[in-house]
């Protein structure tokens, strides 16, 4: 097995467990940080791919993708800190204001 | 790779596993959000082995720096702390399994199905190929995105700035 094949299984093994947090988490918080064990994963997607591949777009991309995930995270926790003000929760089952 | 190397990326892949289950499963809010800082600090120890050593900077500094704080913030603000630690509840934990290892099934054969050779041999990238690659190739949506992330920073204080009832 090469290393880039390891890298991807661990990649895709840490994506796997980021899907499992987002199921199952009810913390707007929670779900947050499983989403960021998401985009870790696609990082390290990336950066291994440059690595096959040569050439600087790779860690490009994934210096990219780190800048956009923090600014996603930055919003995120600002709308949950919204919703805890408003509502008295972070917990998503229970913010069922705009529930059709 | 010799013994010593296979050890060291072996430890590396276990404490980063290690540490996406803790996130996922601690009963915890702060514990999960100090497991996510070890898994984001062991990836950066991945970028090393990829020869990405800026890469492996950035996600330090951004990531474990940033992301841990604002969250840990997130969290003291948003909770109403008492005794031992926020607890937080899941739910759906077999349906969540379930879905989550098919996922997983599907992109491991999918990895393992691929043919994949062995990392090049070309040398890789400086950080002055970095720069380069910014400023020349990627320079509108290396713009762009300060862009972007002036309007986040605008956005987030605007939402969570607190409002007079």
């Amino acid at each position: 097995m090469s290393d880039v094949q390891a890298c991807l299984l661990l990649a895709a093994a840490m994506f796997s467990i980021g899907v499992y947090g987002v199921l199952t988490r009810r913390n707007a918080v929670g779900i947050l940080l499983a989403v960021e064990l998401m985009a870790n994963a696609v990082n390290i997607n990336l950066v291994a791919f440059g690595r096959l591949h040569g050439g600087p777009t790779g860690q490009i991309f994934a210096l990219f993708a780190i800048a956009l995930t923090v600014a996603e995270v930055a919003l995120g926790l600002a709308l949950v800190l919204l919703l805890a003000r408003t509502q008295r929760t972070a917990d998503v089952d229970e913010a069922r204001q705009l529930r059709g | 790779m010799s013994g010593l190397e296979v050890l060291g990326v072996s430890l590396l892949a276990g404490v980063i596993l290690l540490g996406a289950l803790g996130t996922v499963i601690s009963r915890d809010l702060v514990r999960s959000v100090l497991w996510l800082a070890l898994t984001l600090v062991a990836t950066a120890g991945v970028y090393l082995k990829l020869l990405a050593g800026f890469l492996a900077g950035a996600q330090v500094l951004l990531y474990a720096g940033g992301v841990i704080t604002l969250a840990i913030f997130a969290v003291m603000l948003s909770q109403r702390v008492e005794g031992a630690g926020v607890r937080h509840e899941s739910r759906g934990l077999v349906v969540g399994a379930l879905a989550a290892l098919a996922v997983g099934v599907v992109l491991v054969v999918g990895i393992l199905a691929s043919p994949l050779a062995a990392a090049a041999a070309v040398p890789a990238p400086s950080v002055t190929d970095l720069a380069a690659s910014f400023l020349g190739e990627f320079l509108l949506p290396f713009e762009v995105l300060s862009v972007l992330l002036v309007a986040v920073m605008v956005a987030a204080i605007t939402i969570a700035r607190r409002t007079d009832p």
